[in-house]
């Protein structure tokens, strides 16, 4: 069980080298579970690789890109119920894909296409939160709400390192605190906000001993060990259900892809930590874990990786074969109860876009 | 009907619409133990316990952000800010989430959260503690506001809010929490949103107001007795506004002076002689001229007369008027 005080100084890991490093296992993990986990890793990394050629190609705008991120996604999401509820950053844009949500949801969001919108009651995942640490407080205000209806649902919420920083954050982690909302903090520490890394935004050792302000257990895994933060997860949820309020999780690694597409990190980053970040890429390590279980051989992971390539083929069809958005989509669901402006805006701006269409 | 003061109305609402719905629930700073520090929230925590009344961290963005959440949750959260100048954290946020939630999940999901707090100055209060925010709220998309002037309203305003699917922000004048008692109605009463009201019918002139600024307005139209004839239209609701309202007195009166008590540029008036200006020239005899606070920050109470805008500075805007 976590602890309180202070936050592991050593990172969690499951996951060996298949040298030196013994592999270890995570107790209650079958073989469905481990593949399942795989099939995730492969899907985000597939999602997230063909994003990036989309945006190349000009068929997405611009996108933040989550390599080398899927182990925690993944990782966590696996440690949760269905009525979890996730709540994530644009760094997690597309995992509702592991809650059923179709790719071509996501990639509209990306190409600014309001059939990117969804309704969060489909799959327990809020709008994707563009803001940094705002969303915050509405994990802490869900989890409260589950909480006071005697409902057993629980949420997490998926920050970076430098939202720490943030006011939001401050507040909707003491919010959660002190309400006992079981909710799981999960902070993606990729040491980079942008172009300012992890020391320049803290003095604190760690940013898992941030909980220790709140009252709450903080503790700290190797984001690119998937059952590690599988782990990790899995006791935080289970405090959270328990009734013991928030758990801190902080998923630590080193961002070794750009920021977004709109970035070019050689300005700023250490290339020689980038390159040995992307030596011990997750996926890879998880590969190489179920190969030495035996659970996985190259025709296997060929399907899985084809499955995957099949649905973003499928999805950016289908984003691209939607209709340009409709003008009346600015009006219709800003409010339930819309004012007769809206009415008389739309009718003039349709009349004047049918004019020009006329010259 | 009971006489109540403007704060006792506003408690009314909140036992009536907490009675009638229980998924309303009430948070903020000091609401539950104390009651709230203006006492708008007492009695609450007793009657509907301490989850549906609830004393939160000092926390202004916190407050509103797990309103998101909880509404997610099937909450009707009605939040209070404290203060007027307290509430700028909660600005982040209306601005980045609460306005636009809506039509991010394409209509799918509501978020029928109220925001409530005291506003405006003329109670001797120290610094910080006398602003009128109004415009900032009104100035975000997604986002309806309403500002009762009468005991009557304040319950009335409330009550809708609390029942409205969308996000409402209900600022109520504190200087008349105490000084304004009137009749409200028992039991629900609910005042539609989007309705002003004609506070005094007249005909030589309209006086535009909403809030503690209504009874400036009438004081300056019994000051005017004998010159001129004020009609004053209580907005009620500043969005969505009551055009058709506004419209119709300034056609029967032909001249319109705003009164708001918050700086003047970008304020809350220049929206509405914007408005007359598209839609009412050709009614008007003259420009509409606006008695608002002047653009400085809200200044120590000892000078804080001068600032506010009076029946005396609304009549002599009428005098300037009718002379044009």
């Amino acid at each position: 069980m976590a602890q309180v005080l202070p936050a592991e100084r050593d990172l969690r890991r499951v996951i060996g080298d298949g040298e030196s490093v013994p592999d270890g296992e995570v107790e209650g993990l079958d073989e469905s579970d481990l593949l399942e986990l795989f099939r995730s890793l492969i899907l985000l990394r597939t999602y997230d690789e063909r994003s990036v050629v989309y945006h190349r190609q000009g068929r997405i705008g611009t996108y933040a890109m989550f390599w080398n991120h899927e182990a925690i996604q993944a990782g966590s999401v696996h440690a949760l119920a269905d009525e979890d509820w996730i709540f994530p950053s644009y760094r997690e844009s597309a995992i509702g894909l592991l809650r059923g949500m179709p790719p071509a949801t996501v990639l509209q969001w990306w190409r600014g296409h309001p059939s990117g919108w969804w309704n969060p009651a489909d799959y327990n995942v809020a709008s994707i939160c563009v803001p940094i640490g705002t969303h915050v407080p509405h994990a802490a205000g869900l989890a409260w709400g589950k909480k006071l209806r005697g409902e057993s649902a629980c949420a997490i919420v998926y920050f970076g390192d430098g939202a720490t920083s943030e006011g939001s954050f401050h507040e909707g982690v003491n919010f959660a605190a002190v309400t006992g909302a079981p909710l799981v903090l999960l902070c993606n520490n990729n040491h980079w906000a942008i172009s300012t890394p992890l020391e320049a935004q803290t003095r604190a050792e760690t940013l898992a001993d941030k909980a220790v302000g709140y009252g709450i257990p903080g503790v700290r895994v190797d984001g690119l060990d998937v059952l590690a933060v599988y782990e990790a997860t899995r006791e935080a949820v289970a405090r959270a259900r328990a009734g013991e309020g928030p758990t801190f999780v902080e998923a630590v690694h080193y961002r070794a892809a750009p920021h977004a597409t709109a970035d070019d990190p050689r300005a700023y980053v250490d290339l020689e930590r980038v390159e040995q970040e992307r030596e011990r890429e997750c996926v890879g390590r998880f590969d190489g874990y179920l190969r030495r279980l035996g659970l996985l051989d190259d025709a296997a992971a060929a399907e899985i990786r084809a499955e995957a390539a099949e649905a973003m083929r499928a999805g950016i069809a289908a984003a691209e074969a939607e209709a340009p958005p409709d003008p009346a989509l600015l009006f219709e669901h800003a409010l339930v109860d819309p004012p007769a402006a809206f009415a008389a805006d739309l009718a003039e701006l349709r009349a004047i876009l049918e004019g020009s269409d006329a010259k | 009907m009971a006489s109540l003061t403007l704060v006792e109305a506003v408690n009314d609402a909140l036992h009536t619409e907490l009675e009638r719905d229980p998924n309303v629930m009430v948070l903020g700073e000091d609401v539950g133990r104390a009651g709230g520090v203006f006492r708008a929230t007492a009695g609450l925590r007793d009657r509907f316990g301490p989850d549906r009344c609830f004393d939160t961290p000092l926390a202004e963005a916190g407050i509103l952000g797990a309103a998101v959440g909880l509404c997610m949750a099937g909450w009707r959260p009605v939040c209070e800010m404290q203060y007027d100048a307290f509430s700028y954290p909660c600005l982040d946020q209306l601005i980045t989430h609460v306005g636009r939630y809506r039509w991010r999940t394409g209509g799918k999901m509501e978020f029928p959260v109220t925001i409530r707090m005291p506003y405006g100055g003329g109670v001797r209060a120290p610094e910080l503690h006398d602003d009128s925010p109004e415009t900032y709220y009104v100035h975000t998309p997604g986002v309806k506001v309403a500002i009762p002037s009468t005991p009557a309203d304040a319950k009335g305003l409330l009550a809708a809010a609390i029942r409205d699917p969308d996000p409402v922000v209900v600022f109520e004048p504190k200087l008349h929490y105490r000084t304004m008692r009137g009749e409200v109605p028992d039991g629900e009463h609910v005042t539609p949103l989007g309705k002003a009201r004609v506070a005094r019918a007249g005909e030589d002139v309209t006086l535009v107001a909403y809030g503690a600024m209504v009874p400036v307005a009438e004081a300056a139209a019994d000051a005017l007795e004998g010159e001129a004839s004020a009609e004053v239209l209580d907005l009620r609701t500043l969005k969505p506004l009551d055009e058709e309202a506004l419209l119709a007195s300034a056609a029967k009166t032909g001249r319109v002076v705003v009164v708001q008590e918050a700086p003047r540029t970008c304020g809350y008036a220049a929206e509405v002689a914007a408005v007359l200006a598209e839609k009412a020239i050709l009614d008007l005899r003259g420009p509409v001229l606006r008695v608002t606070g002047y653009d400085v920050p809200y200044p120590y109470w000892q000078i804080e007369d001068a600032y506010m805008p009076s029946a005396e500075r609304v009549a002599a805007a009428v005098r300037k008027l009718l002379a044009f």
